[in-house]
Formats: structure tokens, C-alpha cells, sequence
């Protein structure tokens, strides 16, 4: 059995973001990070492992430099990785992004069919989460998202899924695709020193363009930006809204002011 | 495959996915269908509502009292509970077979989970989590007067003819707002982030006069290949945030006392008389409060009369999720936060010294009414 977890690296947008006067993301001057979701999707691959010894591998696609993220699961306790890098992939959109890492995943697989895919839900820059929902459509795997808790016996996997108001326990049989949500239960370990020393002496695997040219999901027409349905037709920045008051101090007073002020409004 | 997702001529109507739950329709469904209904006007279409489950039949005619022209109801026992397989294939086969120009999901959990799958299966793009959409580019041009900084040259270069359904949604964590469309392929699909779009007046003549469709899509073994072993109810309460009159939010500030800073927080909802505890990105992803705290982004677009963030900077994502809010008060340390650009009141101080102060004197001002 192997998990192949998918990740992303992604700009940190809760911290300083800058934007090109032209509306662009300044991705050069932000900090990047492993998606949250996608590190609660590792986390929940390698207590899979802790208690099955199944294989784990981190999988990306993205520039030369997310090697560097890849070494870092591996040193929390991936047993290899694959970065799907190429020119030809750039500009994919969900669809075109999902086509791309299914064709890795099954060539990587190369037939054997004891594998799951572990996704995280969503990614923090595009918020879409839909890559992970539309391999397992392309693979033809039965899909979980929102995914709590994953628990394996045998070839049954069970997962508490949450809703907006409770859970649902959802069983089916591997192969199969979760997408996993970053809940404080799940808080991915840290790397641990023997990780570390050895991250970069465990397999990495890159495959461009040419390395997986021949899978089927593989067409010229549906990867990169000219395969990928949907485009962008504008991109803005909001305008602020007017400033408003700054009360004076921070005393019992000024907790009286805002009070009378809140009054005076009918607010309270 | 047989259908031809780039004849885009032959597609024609507006759809609405309508979810149900257990045998009740959700607000997104209405707030959802009376936004198709503007849409479908725009496009001079027709706006149809796709109710899927067993035994709901019953619930069409409140969609059209929201604006549906014609509800087609898919109904069998393999839909009695939502299973991404069962809903994709009886989605997708009665797209392929009617052929609608647009379909729209709320994005809930079911709608995030079932959009991307039939989206995939019908080899269309998709767009997540919508806040606005136009068909009439007149009607976007207007709204990009308001909702941009764009100058007005922009403009001038747009084909003023386009008929694409136009989807602005939050990108970066709502740094940047961008315009999506899906040229190529039909159906045009998006899902629709609740609480955003205005829900119309209910209509009765409306409802009566819905047409109602049953569609029948047959199913076999091994068409839905997971299990729903049990459904639970959330014991704890339930947050809705979207509903809440009153909201104090905790943010990065709480962190050197963060049960200490939760708590401060309740007592200033409970000083209110009520209301729903939220939280900024950062308290969710680092585990303080669970995500269903969550203000902003993809957790929730809110709107309560009073909206209290207590050490919260104000990144563009959680204001994008709460600056509708009728009245915003923010406390926060630093006096350069982004947060106090949008505050109709700002105090300058430390959270958790000016919160016991707040609350004591909003409990004091209640009292003296």
C-alpha cells in the first residue's frame, strides 16, 4: 500500500501580501509555506503508516525550487517524493492541474492498484478545493473530502467527514481519494533529526513533459494554460472603505465613550 | 463520449443545483435561485432548479416562489442521503441529456464536493466560491465602477457583446479580486458562497405557478461506491456565524493568553446579550478555535449589526469577510492594523485590558436603558 500526498506550496497570505500596481501578485517578495490542509493530509498519511507501515510520498507540482518543500515532508517522515515540473504544465487551472498529477500519480502506480490519494481540502492562495475532487473523477476512485479522521483495516477505509453542523462516517474500499481538513486534532509533527540527516539521501523523482507524454490523461489540450477551461477575464484590487473613528485612550473611559456612542445609535 | 460540451450554441437555461437536507431546502438554494433569476433574466433564458433525493418532490414549488421557472426533481432510495457518486451521476446524466448554459452551486460542503467531480466528468471549467456574477457586461462594468480600483480605459477595451457568465471571486486569500470565465466549454459552472447573494421576496403566484419535472435516472450496483454509515448531529452548539446579530472575533492578539483571550471575548458576547464567537485565519489554522470560527475567506462571509475584532490585524481575507458588518469596532495594539481602516470606531490599546473595560461599560450602558 502507498498514500500519495499531494502538496502544494503556496505564498503565506496571512501575513504581508504584496500586489504589482498592475493588480498582480509581488509572489517574489512573500513568504511561502506547505498549504495547511495538505500538511494535515501528510499527518494523516503517516499515522496511517505508524500504523499500517504502508509507504508514504509526497507529490507537488510546481517550479524546481518546491524541492525544497518535498525534502521537508520527507523529514517528517515521507518515505520518498515526485515534483511534477514542466513548462508545458504551467498556466493549469483545477481541471488542467488534476489531469497533470492523476497522469503522475498512475504512471508513478505503473498498474498496481493498492494506493490512496491523500489531498489537502484546499490550498490557501486559490481556495478552490477542487484539484483533489476532480483526480479522483479522472482516475475514476471513489472520493471523501472534508476528511477529520482516517482510519484502514484491510481494503476498507473509514472517514469522519464533517459537515457545516456534525459528521458523517463515510467507509469504502482503496484505491480511493480523501481530501483532508487541517483540524486541531490533526497537527502535523515536526521533522525529527533522523529525518532531517536523512532527507536528502531518501528518492525524490522529477517528471517533466517527457517523462509522462505518454499517459492517456496526458493531451496536449488539456494541460497547461491552453487546456485549462476557464480563464481570468479581469483581476482587481478591492477599494478601502472610509476610515472611521479612533477614540482617544484605552481606559474606562474610552469603554464609556463607545458604550454611549453604541447607545446614541440605537446599536445596543 | 457522446456529449459535446463545445457546441456552445446548443446550451441554453440557467441552472440551480438545489440542495436539500434531510428533506428541508437550504438558504443557499434560495439565495442562489433568486440570483440565477437575475442571471436568467439578463440572458433572457429560463432559470431551472435540479432538486435531487428521495421523496422531495414536495419542495419544488418553494423554489419557484423564489424565482424558478421549472424545477426538475430526481428522485430514487440510492438519493436519500448525499453521496458524491449518486448525485454526481444524476447530475451529470441530466446535463448531458438537457444541456443548461450555467450551472450554479452553493458552496457547502456537499456543493464543494459534488461541483468539482461533475465539473471534471463533464470536461468544463468551474469556478469556486463566487461572491458576484453578471451575464450583461453593462451590469459588470457598473459593478467593477464599484468594486475596483480599475481605471475607466480598462473598460473601454472590454467587448461590451460577451455573453459569459462573468465570476468574480476573492483570489490570495482576498488580496486580489479576479473575473473568471469558461470560454470553451459548456455548462458554465460555479459555486456560490453563502451569505452573499440577496435573497428575493417569496412569492406564492410564483410558487403556484413553477412547473415541476420528475427525471428519471436509473441506477445499478456498484454505480456509488462509498458507504454512509451514520450521520451526526454536532452536540456542541451550533455556530452560525451567518445568522449571528452580534459577533466578537479573536485574532492573532489573543495569542500570549489564548484561553484568557477566548474568554474575554465570551464575556463581551454575553454583556451584548448574545452572540456568536468568531475568529480570524490564523486562530483556526493554528488550532485555537475550530473552523467553524472561522470570519472571512473561505470560512464566512457574515453581516451582523455589531462585529467587535479584539487583536485582529485585518488582512484583506478577513475583511473581505466582514466589512458589511453594520457597525465595526476593532481594538488592537497596533495603531497602523489594517483593521481600523474599515472600524467605524478603533481603540488603540491592548486587548486584553480593554476588553474587561468594554464590557463592563456595554453591560452597564444595557442596563441603564
Amino acid at each position: 500500500m502507498r498514500i500519495y500526498v499531494t502538496v502544494k506550496q503556496v505564498p503565506d497570505t496571512s501575513g504581508t501580501v504584496a500586489v504589482h500596481e498592475d493588480g498582480t501578485l509581488d509572489r517574489a517578495s512573500m513568504q511561502t509555506i506547505i498549504n495547511p490542509d495538505d500538511l494535515a493530509a501528510m499527518e494523516q498519511a503517516l499515522r496511517i503508516k505508524d500504523a499500517t507501515g504502508c509507504q508514504v510520498t509526497a507529490i507537488t507540482m510546481g517550479p524546481p525550487p518546491a524541492e525544497g518543500m518535498l525534502r521537508e515532508l520527507i523529514a517528517m517522515g515521507a518515505d520518498d517524493a515526485i515534483l511534477v515540473s514542466g513548462r508545458e504544465f504551467g498556466g493549469s487551472d483545477t481541471f488542467a492541474t488534476s489531469q497533470i498529477l492523476g497522469a503522475a500519480i498512475v504512471h508513478a502506480q505503473a498498474g498496481d492498484n493498492d494506493f490512496m490519494i491523500f489531498s489537502g481540502r484546499q490550498a490557501i492562495d486559490g481556495d478552490t478545493a477542487q484539484v483533489g475532487p476532480q483526480i479522483a473523477e479522472k482516475l475514476n476512485l471513489p472520493q471523501i473530502s472534508y476528511a477529520a479522521e482516517v482510519t484502514k483495516e484491510g481494503d476498507k477505509v473509514t472517514v469522519k467527514r464533517m459537515l457545516e453542523d456534525g459528521y458523517m462516517t463515510i467507509s469504502t474500499q482503496t484505491p480511493c481519494l480523501i481530501t483532508c481538513i487541517n483540524d486541531q486534532d490533526m497537527k502535523p509533527r515536526y521533522m525529527n533529526l533522523i529525518g532531517i540527516m536523512d532527507c536528502y539521501s531518501k528518492p525524490l523523482q522529477i517528471f517533466d513533459y517527457n517523462e509522462l507524454k505518454d499517459e492517456p490523461l496526458i493531451e496536449p489540450d488539456k494541460i497547461g494554460l491552453k487546456g485549462s477551461p476557464t480563464n481570468i477575464f479581469t483581476s482587481f484590487t478591492p477599494p478601502q472603505k472610509g476610515i472611521g473613528e479612533m477614540l482617544p485612550g484605552a481606559t474606562k473611559e474610552t469603554a464609556e465613550l463607545l458604550a454611549a456612542k453604541l447607545l446614541e445609535k440605537h446599536a445596543i | 463520449m457522446a456529449f459535446n460540451n463545445t457546441d456552445l450554441a446548443a446550451f441554453k437555461d440557467i441552472w440551480v443545483f438545489c440542495e436539500q437536507r434531510e428533506g428541508k431546502l437550504m438558504n443557499t438554494d434560495f439565495e442562489l435561485i433568486s440570483e440565477g433569476r437575475k442571471l436568467a433574466d439578463e440572458r433572457g433564458s429560463d432559470l431551472i432548479g435540479i432538486l435531487i433525493g428521495n421523496g422531495v418532490k414536495d419542495l419544488a414549488p418553494q423554489l419557484g416562489g423564489y424565482g424558478a421557472d421549472k424545477v426538475y426533481v430526481i428522485e430514487d432510495p440510492a438519493l436519500e442521503i448525499y453521496t458524491t457518486d449518486g448525485y454526481a451521476k444524476a447530475l451529470c446524466d441530466i446535463i448531458e441529456d438537457k444541456k443548461p448554459e450555467v450551472v450554479l452551486f452553493g458552496a457547502t460542503n456537499y456543493g464543494r464536493d459534488l461541483a468539482p467531480r461533475c465539473a471534471a466528468r463533464l470536461g468544463t471549467g468551474l469556478t469556486a466560491d463566487c461572491t458576484h456574477l453578471d451575464i450583461d457586461m453593462n451590469n459588470y462594468v457598473e459593478f467593477l465602477k464599484s468594486a475596483s480600483t480599475l481605471p475607466a480605459e480598462k473598460y473601454e477595451r472590454f467587448n461590451m457583446e460577451d455573453v459569459n457568465l462573468k465570476m468574480t471571486r476573492p483570489a490570495f486569500g482576498g488580496h486580489l479580486m479576479a473575473t473568471i470565465i469558461c470560454p470553451r466549454f459548456r455548462p458554465c459552472m460555479s459555486t456560490v458562497r453563502p451569505g452573499v447573494m440577496k435573497k428575493a421576496e417569496f412569492d406564492q403566484s410564483k410558487a403556484d405557478a413553477c412547473v415541476v419535472e420528475s427525471y428519471n435516472v436509473e441506477f445499478a450496483d456498484g454505480d456509488i461506491k462509498t458507504v454512509v454509515e451514520e450521520v451526526v448531529k454536532a452536540s456542541k452548539k451550533i455556530v452560525d456565524l451567518i445568522g449571528a446579530d452580534i459577533i466578537v472575533s479573536v485574532g492573532r492578539g489573543i495569542k500570549k493568553d489564548i484561553e484568557g483571550g477566548i474568554k474575554l471575548a465570551e464575556d463581551l458576547i454575553e454583556a451584548f446579550g448574545g452572540g456568536v464567537l468568531g475568529g480570524s485565519r490564523v486562530t483556526v489554522d493554528s488550532g485555537w478555535l475550530s473552523h467553524d470560527h472561522q470570519v472571512g475567506q473561505t470560512g464566512k462571509t457574515v453581516h451582523p449589526k455589531i462585529y467587535v475584532a479584539l487583536g485582529i490585524s485585518g488582512s484583506i481575507q478577513h475583511k473581505a469577510g466582514m466589512q458589511e458588518s453594520e457597525l465595526i469596532i476593532a481594538v488592537n495594539k497596533d495603531p497602523n492594523a489594517p483593521i481600523f481602516e474599515i472600524a467605524d470606531y478603533g481603540i488603540c490599546g491592548d486587548l486584553f485590558k480593554v476588553t474587561p473595560m468594554l464590557t463592563e461599560a456595554i453591560a452597564a450602558a444595557i442596563a441603564s436603558k
